[in-house]
């Protein structure tokens, strides 16, 4: 039963294939899984931007949408439905055929992120050999049309929203793949599905999670706080910075042009998210021995849904950081930790099991870490900020 | 078919990024035609050097040529084509050397030697190879590359601490 139940989308989709004749049962299988993809996650971005507004809505003592269905659950359809019927205004002086290109191809790329990720037991669309490097390699597109859709704006708010994400997605991806680079190394593989196989089996009743190692551990929170940057979220949301450059590269896009950079931005973090669950939280495994017969699929969801309850938390929490902040943060600290925790896995792997490896790959991790935030941390004055207003 | 798709598109990005006005139009014509390589590579069965072909020129190169044009100049058009003059004299002279070439090749003995069979190059063995027998280059270059980035570190940390 829990076997049917855990592989009812891959039997299913078998059977749908059985019947169409044999030369079309390739593209049909791929067709499925492609519509099944783009449909769960369009509405997991659907439901993701409703409950943004209202967790935000909390943090901020409002109450965040609720006019529009139960509690408001049936504002992106609203909202939808308000952005398609709004007119679409390219400016006079935009590069025409860049302006329109930018959010298609942002979307696109968006998605084929996809492709790789395992969302279950047996649901990846294609196990490639080199799954991580085609998800570095399709998220760098990612970065371009962001230029693009700067750039062609003609307006100089754009372009400088356009550099600010180039410059800091530049920056950020280091950390980000020096951080995948410990699991890719622990798991001596590059293919997303072996990577989750690494991670499989428990100990008693706790599972192999390369988080549940000291770099893993170290590893897991620097691609958090990359991954972050990546999907320009705040506290690293200088690219769109309402209150200094308005909306930053998208502020000449209306319409649904607009809808699609938010839809693009989404799927961005999701993506990265499932990423991370993949490489760190051993993807679509259930956390503890005992619940291993819920299905796999509902695992992976729950694991994203959770990243991203906590991305708005951040988003709620923590104020915007200053451009040279964020350069400084890339290239002082998360750099610099990245590579110790590089040297932290090749230790791991190369120490016997036991007690003594744990120590020293700790140390390893724990001692650059306090060590680089004092050093960083000299000449600051932190002091109890006194509100003249507000007090 | 396929490989007729993808080997216009990258011919026609490359040629474009030669002959286009505006300069950053020219970039985009140059990254399709990275990218259009890089699916020829896919085609070919060489996951690793076309996804790093992606990652590497795609990712870096063309941002790395966006940047340094934002930072340096004007981005406007050009007022004039780039193709003038003697594109015309030009044009022959690349006509005649491909002949030529096409020529030599196709009479060469190489050209009538069996072909080999395809070498698979899966991760698996790209991975064996250069951690086993190229394990001491690829020692070399990572810690040459190391060096770099800690380098334009400590050099930026500095600046930083000159001009407070």
């Amino acid at each position: 039963m829990g076997e049917t139940a855990d592989q009812i989308f891959v039997i299913l989709q078998r059977w749908l294939v059985s019947h169409a004749p044999a030369s079309l049962r390739f593209p049909l299988s791929a067709l499925l899984s492609v519509v099944v993809i783009l449909g769960a996650f369009a509405l997991l971005f659907a439901i993701t931007t409703v409950l943004e507004r209202k967790g935000l809505g909390r943090i901020q003592n409002r109450y965040g949408p609720n006019r529009v269905g139960p509690f408001g659950f049936l504002q992106p359809i609203a909202d939808g439905i308000k952005s398609l019927t709004k007119e679409d205004i390219v400016p006079q002086a935009a590069d025409k055929a860049v302006h329109f290109l930018a959010p298609v191809v942002l979307v696109l790329a968006a998605f084929s992120l996809y492709a790789v990720l395992p969302i279950g037991r047996n649901m990846v669309l294609v196990n490639l050999d080199a799954g991580v490097l085609f998800f570095f390699a399709v998220s760098s597109v990612m970065e371009l049309t962001i230029f693009m859709a700067g750039w062609s704006s003609q307006n100089k708010y754009s372009l400088l929203g356009a550099m600010r994400a180039i410059a800091q997605m530049i920056s950020y991806e280091v950390p980000l793949i020096l951080a995948s680079v410990t699991v890719i190394m622990a798991a001596g593989s590059l293919s997303t599905v072996a990577i989750v196989e690494k991670q499989a089996g428990y100990t008693g009743i706790l599972p192999h999670w390369f988080v549940f190692t000291p770099w893993g551990f170290a590893g897991f929170i620097l691609f958090m706080i990359a991954a972050t940057a990546e999907s320009n979220r705040s506290p690293f949301d200088l690219p769109e910075g309402e209150s200094e450059i308005i909306a930053g590269y998208y502020i000449e896009y209306s319409g649904f042009k607009f809808a699609l950079f938010f839809l693009g931005e989404y799927l961005g973090m999701f993506a990265i998210s499932g990423l991370g669950i993949t490489l760190f939280l051993g993807g679509w495994a259930a956390p503890l021995s005992f619940l291993t017969w819920v299905p796999s699929y509902l695992w992976f969801f729950a694991k994203l849904l959770a990243m991203i309850v906590v991305f708005i938390w951040i988003r709620g929490t923590l104020p915007r950081l200053r451009m040279d902040q964020l350069m400084n943060f890339a290239w002082k600290f998360m750099l610099p930790m990245a590579l110790i925790n590089l040297v932290a896995a090749g230790v791991w792997r190369f120490l016997p099991q036991g007690v003594l490896r744990w120590v020293v790959c700790s140390l390893l991790v724990i001692i650059p870490y306090v060590l680089l935030g004092r050093g960083l941390m000299q000449g600051w004055k932190l002091e109890k900020r006194v509100y003249q207003f507000a007090e | 078919m396929l490989f007729t798709i993808f080997a216009i598109l990258t011919v026609v990005g490359a040629v474009a990024a030669m002959s286009l006005r505006n300069l950053v139009h020219s970039v985009l014509a140059l990254t399709l035609a990275f990218a259009g390589l890089a699916v020829v590579y896919l085609q070919l069965g060489a996951q690793f050097i076309g996804f790093a072909q992606i990652l590497v020129y795609v990712g870096a190169v063309a941002i790395l040529i966006v940047f340094a044009i934002l930072l340096t100049r004007e981005a406007a058009a050009t007022p004039r084509s780039i193709l003038v003059g003697s594109w015309k004299g030009s044009g022959v002279v690349v006509l005649a050397v491909f002949g030529i070439l096409a020529w030599a090749i196709h009479h060469s003995a190489a050209y009538r030697k069996a072909m080999p069979p395809q070498p698979e190059a899966t991760m698996q063995q790209i991975g064996n190879a250069l951690m086993l027998r190229f394990a001491l280059p690829l020692e070399i270059v990572g810690l040459l590359l190391t060096a770099a980035l800690i380098g334009a570190v400590t050099i930026a940390l500095q600046d930083k601490q000159e001009t407070r």
